[in-house]
């Protein structure tokens, strides 16, 4: 694909590993928000090319990961009423909530389905005029745009039996709360580039300035993140912390205009508990006022839901960056992606199942 | 997060009050939804994630980014001090 | 009454109590599938059941002769995708996995489940699929069955077929036999019938020029044999991609598999289905595809041989069968790093992260 394999040519991966080398002197422990670059990185083996003592810590950018069990309560329970199409990304499937997964909520006789777009589940609605649908509107600030779109089509169109169980999360509210952890060990951070591609550049400069942390934001191919990594590093070396774009084929300071438009228009700013972390204020978005008709949670009795997270579980740790995925006792034992105990080992890019898949042989005793 | 990937606007067409683009992944052909990219058009390549085209991919500064990787090392050795050459290009001396 | 199911002593980290009910997971071919022949239906059957572990197909003695015999059942949805349909593959699914086996295909039964309301024309568009399919290959159907189920929807057919073969004298083909040395080969491209079946499902569909690969391979694997090479291992990749099947086999024979990323053969348009919904080609659907274990000194002639055929034009060596990390599969990435090539857990879902 066009503006794709470019980005992985293993030569040049290989110039910019060297210049890695050639400019860092000291260790640095770095912060990669987004999942998809964690996913990435593991994946490739970016983190074995890297100089002895540069670390890369795994953020909370897996959207999945960090959806609110309450949330993930909710969307089991409206799953599971009769006349439901509840219609899902396929990430979340498989996430537990307090007891199951909407794959069992599947399994139980509620209609799950998978969609690739908001807008597929808006068709859905149009196509079951007799049933409700209900959109499950996860994610970061990239796929904010696509779930606004979906709620303000179906007002436009008068599609009444649709509704979006809305749960964004926001990232430089995160960044923030992670660097005000009292264990932080995080230096610098590679900013999640699509989120940047939809939001632009400017939320960023005051963190760095605030922090004294680089922010380079940062592309998902081996060459981006790597050239992300150089220029982060490049920072620490000179002990620098500004605001860097190393993915500007993607990324515009300013962002992009209408979908910034529309997120003012159908969402709003409010508190969010994310998922093995605790509650950063203003760190999320939810349906605004005008728009209330089209909140699954307003049209749907939800309420009366306990929530209890398995007690080994420390995805929390893991999400902050405090624990590996492999120092965590229940790793690969009680907690495989086949079982998993936590969302961080359910999503593909959440850092428990990265390391799962990619990493086991580094794991394991040599026998 | 954010998965999302390049592809060429083949074509644009309204559906529904809805501006929407036959997009061409390198094969694969898929409609996305153009509304946040409203002025783009044929022939140009826009990034998609779930269904949505969420910004142009600028072509100049992609060619750009790839003549700076070949370039690197190349002008380490005509400069002979990497650390200026890194600390240029992250515009470290601006 | 699954009294002899123990609940609490299996090794397995992953209880069946946890999910009490059957999910789609444990038809997707990879662990969940595996767990359920393992944990349910192997201690249930108990003495009934042949040693081994209910693979893809089995060779028994009989009457002096060695048969082979084997069973498979078809649900895809859509019935229909570019490059074939539920009928070709219910005919060239078992042909293969007695192939795979060494065998030489013989009969095939037939049995249909149909949903009430299912458009006959669309039963016969399948039935004459199969028909063309088993003459094709050169084998009868011989034996069959009709049922109609009264769900919902009405659109699906569900097809079992079994087979059987025989097995030349000599002829020892099964992952056990893989052993370290061996090369590790494909016959052509990857990923293929995932994609084309992928890109008309509902909710999904996307355009693309890739046509399922589905064919018989019992010809392909006669040109290898009769190379006089000892081929070791035979498999075809179907549900769970090259990654469910080489772990499979690196646990079966507790062996380790290396592949290099660069000799992978994936097709562009496949490389960019799987970029666009965040699926791993490795872990991607094939049919008329096949993978062998053979010794490293016969593998050149083998792949001579094997593109001499048009079912494998497209031959490669991906890797190699060595002794340490048994049980894994490992992969050598272009930028010089390792991963792991991971067990699929279920079905495998498109993502947007």
């Amino acid at each position: 694909m066009k503006y794709l394999d470019e980005f992985g040519d293993p030569d040049l991966a290989r110039k910019l590993v060297e210049q890695i080398h050639a400019v860092t002197t000291r260790p640095w422990a770095m912060m990669e928000v987004c999942g998809g670059q964690t996913h990435s990185i593991i994946r490739h083996g970016i983190d074995q090319l890297l100089p002895e003592g540069v670390e890369m810590i795994h953020g909370p950018g897996c959207p999945v990961c960090v959806t609110p069990l309450e949330t993930v309560d909710k969307a089991l329970a409206i799953a599971a009423q009769p006349g439901v199409i509840f219609c899902s990304f396929g990430d979340m499937l498989r996430v537990p909530g307090s007891g199951q997964d909407l794959f069992g909520v599947k399994s139980a006789g509620g209609d799950v389905r998978v969609v690739y777009s908001p807008l597929d589940a808006l068709t859905v609605a149009r196509e079951n005029p007799d049933r409700q649908v209900v959109f499950f509107g996860i994610g970061f600030e990239t796929t904010a745009p696509a779930n606004a779109m979906a709620v303000h089509q179906a007002r436009r169109l008068g599609v009444r039996n649709f509704s979006v169980l809305v749960s964004h999360v926001l990232v430089p509210p995160a960044i923030a709360a992670i660097m005000e952890s009292p264990s932080c060990r995080v230096q610098a951070f590679l900013a999640a580039g699509h989120v940047c591609s939809v939001m632009g550049t400017a939320e960023y400069p005051q963190l760095a300035e605030k922090y004294g942390v680089p922010i380079v934001v940062t592309g998902f191919e081996p060459l981006d993140i790597l050239e992300g990594i150089r220029q982060t590093i490049v920072q620490l070396e000179t002990g620098r912390h500004d605001l860097r774009n190393a993915y500007p084929r993607a990324v515009r300071p300013e962002g992009n205009l209408p979908a910034m438009a529309m997120l003012r228009e159908v969402f709003e700013v409010t508190d969010r508990t994310w998922r093995g972390i605790g509650t950063i204020p203003d760190s999320g978005w939810r349906l605004a006022r005008r728009y209330r008709e089209y909140d699954a949670e307003h049209r749907f009795d939800v309420g009366g839901i306990r929530t209890a997270e398995p007690a080994v579980c420390r995805s929390g740790e893991v999400l902050q960056g405090l624990v590996k995925p492999h120092e965590c006792p229940a790793f690969g034992k009680q907690c495989t992606p086949r079982n998993p105990l936590g969302a961080t080992m359910v999503s593909s890019e959440g850092a428990c199942a990265a390391y799962y898949a990619y990493r086991r042989l580094d794991l394991v005793p040599a026998s | 997060m954010c998965l999302a990937v390049p592809g060429r606007i083949v074509s644009v067409a309204d559906v529904d009050g809805t501006l929407m683009a036959d997009i061409d992944f390198g094969g694969v052909r898929k409609n996305v939804c153009l509304e946040y990219v409203p002025d783009a058009a044929a022939g140009e390549y826009v990034i998609v994630h779930v269904g949505f085209a969420i910004q142009r991919l600028d072509e100049v500064s992609a060619r750009q980014t790839l003549a700076d990787f070949e370039r690197l090392g190349i002008l380490e050795e005509e400069f002979g001090d990497g650390w200026t050459q890194a600390a240029r290009q992250v515009g470290a001396d601006r | 009454m699954i009294g002899s199911v123990d609940f609490e002593n299996w090794s397995c980290p992953v209880p069946l109590r946890d999910t009490p009910q059957v999910v789609m997971g444990h038809g997707g071919g990879g662990a969940m599938s595996g767990e359920l022949v393992e944990h349910l239906f192997l201690p249930a059957y108990g003495s009934a059941a042949a040693p081994g572990d209910l693979g893809d197909c089995a060779v028994v003695p009989a009457g002096g002769a060695r048969i082979a015999f084997s069973t498979d059942s078809y649900v895809v949805k859509p019935m229909f995708f570019p490059g074939g349909s539920i009928g070709d593959l219910a005919v060239n699914g078992t042909v293969n996995d007695l192939a795979m086996a060494g065998a030489t295909p013989l009969y095939l039964s037939v049995a249909f489940i149909l949903q009430e309301g299912t458009a006959l024309a669309d039963v016969g568009r399948v039935a004459h699929a199969m028909g063309a399919a088993a003459r094709a290959a050169g084998v009868r159907l011989v034996t069959g069955d009709t049922k109609v189920v009264d769900n919902g929807s009405g659109d699906g057919v569900y097809l079992n077929t079994a087979g059987v073969g025989l097995v030349a004298d000599g002829v020892d083909i099964g992952p056990p036999r893989a052993t370290p040395g061996d090369a590790v080969l494909i016959s052509g491209d990857i990923g293929v019938h995932g994609v084309a079946v992928l890109s008309c499902r509902e909710g999904l569909e996307f355009g693309t020029t890739v046509s399922s690969d589905t064919a018989p391979l019992h010809r392909l694997v006669a040109a290898m044999l009769a190379t006089g090479a000892d081929v070791h291992v035979l498999r075809d990749p179907t549900r769970g991609g090259v990654a469910a099947s080489l772990n499979e086999i690196a646990r079966t024979a507790r062996v380790g598999v290396e592949l290099t990323e660069r000799d992978l053969p994936i097709p562009a348009a496949v490389a960019d289905a799987c970029s666009l919904l965040g699926l791993d080609p490795l872990q991607v659907a094939n049919e008329g595809k096949l993978l062998a274990f053979v010794p490293a000194d016969r593998a050149d002639a083998v792949l001579a041989a094997m593109r001499d055929h048009p079912h494998g034009a497209g031959a490669r060596r991906i890797g190699t069968c060595v002794a340490e990390h048994p049980g894994m599969v490992v992969a050598r990435t272009a930028l010089g790093g390792t991963r792991v090539v991971s067990m699929p857990i279920g079905e495998q879902l498109p993502r947007i992260c």
